[in-house]
């Protein structure tokens, strides 16, 4: 079973704002090593080459908080999302 | 400004055990909550071990909605394609309420129900984002345009805790002090449970898996029977994960362990319905925040208490004990009308006279001594190669079982100083 899928089945209330904000300059010119697409649980960082561009699907953020500490170079904003927002566990 | 007594960030276990505790002595106190419910941003293993909070908790766990008492300990070293298990019971286990399976989104909830009984307010669905200050002191809780003054603000919201960070007392989290941990919920009918575990009804397993399911990696695998699903899941530390050569990523190891044998025929035809995750503190007593500051005290994983021994892995029964102890704290405070840090310093000097930071401190070399690959990628291999081979009959005559089991440890790396400086170094622990 894919993460992709596994998250469909938890419970989300989307909000339109990102909870995560990135430094795509950081990310870009400082960071070497990427761990955030390693440690997350959700599968949710990817590098777009293309672009240079760090993505994160932050609608499908478990709010485990491993990225912003796995972060050494600071480039993960990563607050928790507004109240009424955000992962909703059923069953934790 | 009008101010009540406490204002309590995060309705988890330790920051509702703190509101019980001081509504009971009559205090004002509003508990504030970000998820849609009490328990609906919480994450456990998990397991409750009740006896060392029996006493203190007095009635506040009458009646609590446990899972399974945890009757059965098995713990696990797997190998590549290999494993051994070690599977204890014991009637006193049975006979004594020990330890309990809970979910959080059912446990928690029910304790803020039970305190709203009580006429205490749990306000849902709201994100504290600043602490308010007056004169060097914290003086409550700010969420977007209101504020909540309070004499005491109680830093009860989690392991990442934003407040303790603010206030000055939470120190930058660094990878090594803290593991990532991921979680299924398989969903099984409840008779199938009892068969599959080899319990009665109501009975349950903890189950600790160590080797391959991290592939070498500080962490390990838990499994624990509900009533009627398992909470099954891995933990992995962030600088082991960090800092690993073989580049898997933390998703990819929780789907390998699940496909292994040993799980499979666990969770077969059972259905997924949760999937989650969570950051653990693995710093030990060396770990723990600084506790209290000018009208501010830390509770539960926002202080850092959880304890990793290895076999065994606790945190929420000292997240009840520490709100309770920071509740008894703040009523002594009002009571002398001062909540300057030095008046409630009498937070940790009374912790630890509890098991809470006595644990802690017995355990100060805990994290250090787990932070050794052989107990991760040495240990869960060599073992259950010696069995194979132990086992195995093949074409022809086998050699003799002592010089088999000697050869194997012997060619394994077992006799090496290491391993012995190692087995010398438990009796520090």
């Amino acid at each position: 079973m894919k993460v992709e899928e596994k998250l469909a089945i938890d419970a989300f209330k989307t909000d339109n704002e990102s909870h995560i904000t990135i430094n795509q300059e950081i990310c870009h010119t400082k960071c070497k090593v990427r761990y955030c697409i390693l440690v997350c649980p959700g599968h949710l960082y990817s590098y777009n080459e293309e672009n240079k561009e760090m993505v994160v699907e932050f609608a499908g953020c478990l709010e485990c908080g491993t990225c912003k500490i796995a972060c050494l170079e600071g480039a993960i904003t990563w607050l928790y999302p507004k109240g009424d927002f955000g992962v909703q566990y059923r069953f934790g | 400004m009008d101010k009540i007594d406490v204002v309590i960030v995060g309705a988890g276990l330790s920051g509702l055990a703190c509101a019980y505790k001081l509504a009971e002595k009559d205090m004002q106190v509003i508990v504030v909550e970000r998820g849609d419910f009490p328990g609906s941003k919480n994450v456990t293993g998990g397991r409750l071990y009740a006896m060392p909070i029996r006493e203190m908790a007095g009635d506040m766990l009458e009646g609590a909605p446990f899972e399974r008492k945890i009757v059965r300990e098995r713990w696990s070293l797997l190998g590549d394609d290999n494993s051994i298990g070690i599977d204890f019971t014991s009637e006193k286990f049975r006979k004594e309420n020990h330890s309990f399976s809970i979910l959080r989104a059912t446990f928690d909830r029910w304790l803020a129900d039970r305190l709203m009984e009580k006429g205490v307010f749990v306000i849902p669905k709201y994100r504290v984002d600043d602490l308010l200050w007056e004169n060097g002191m914290v003086a409550g809780v700010k969420a977007g345009e209101e504020e909540i003054y309070a004499h005491v603000v109680v830093a009860a919201d989690g392991v990442l805790s934003f407040m303790g960070e603010k206030a000055g007392l939470k120190p930058k989290m660094s990878p090594h002090n803290y593991a990532v941990g991921i979680k299924e919920i398989i969903e099984l009918p409840e008779e199938k449970i009892n068969d599959r575990f080899n319990v009665d009804a109501g009975e349950g397993v903890a189950h600790l898996f160590l080797g391959e399911v991290t592939k070498g990696l500080f962490g390990g695998g838990f499994l624990y029977t509900n009533k009627e699903s398992v909470s099954l899941g891995i933990v992995v530390g962030i600088k082991a994960l960090m800092e690993s050569k073989q580049n898997i990523e933390a998703h990819v190891l929780m789907d390998m362990f699940k496909d292994r044998y040993e799980l499979r025929t666990l969770i077969k035809d059972g259905g997924l319905s949760e999937y989650s995750a969570h950051v653990i503190p693995e710093g030990g007593f060396d770990g723990i925040s600084k506790l209290y500051g000018n009208g501010i005290l830390l509770t539960g994983d926002a202080a850092g208490f959880a304890l990793n021994m290895g076999v065994t892995v606790r945190g929420m029964e000292f997240a009840i004990a520490s709100g309770i102890v920071a509740a008894e704290t703040i009523a002594q405070a009002k009571e002398a009308n001062d909540f300057s840090e030095k008046s409630l310093a009498r937070y940790e000097t009374r912790l630890k006279e509890t098991f809470v930071l006595k644990d802690l401190e017995t355990c100060k070399s805990m994290p250090a001594f787990l932070d050794n690959e052989s107990f991760f990628a040495f240990y869960p291999k060599c073992f259950p190669d010696l069995l194979e081979k132990i086992m195995w009959f093949d074409q022809g005559p086998k050699a003799g079982i002592g010089k088999t089991a000697w050869s194997h440890l012997k060619s394994s790396g077992m006799m090496s100083w290491k391993r012995l400086m190692e087995l010398y170094r438990i009796k520090n622990l």
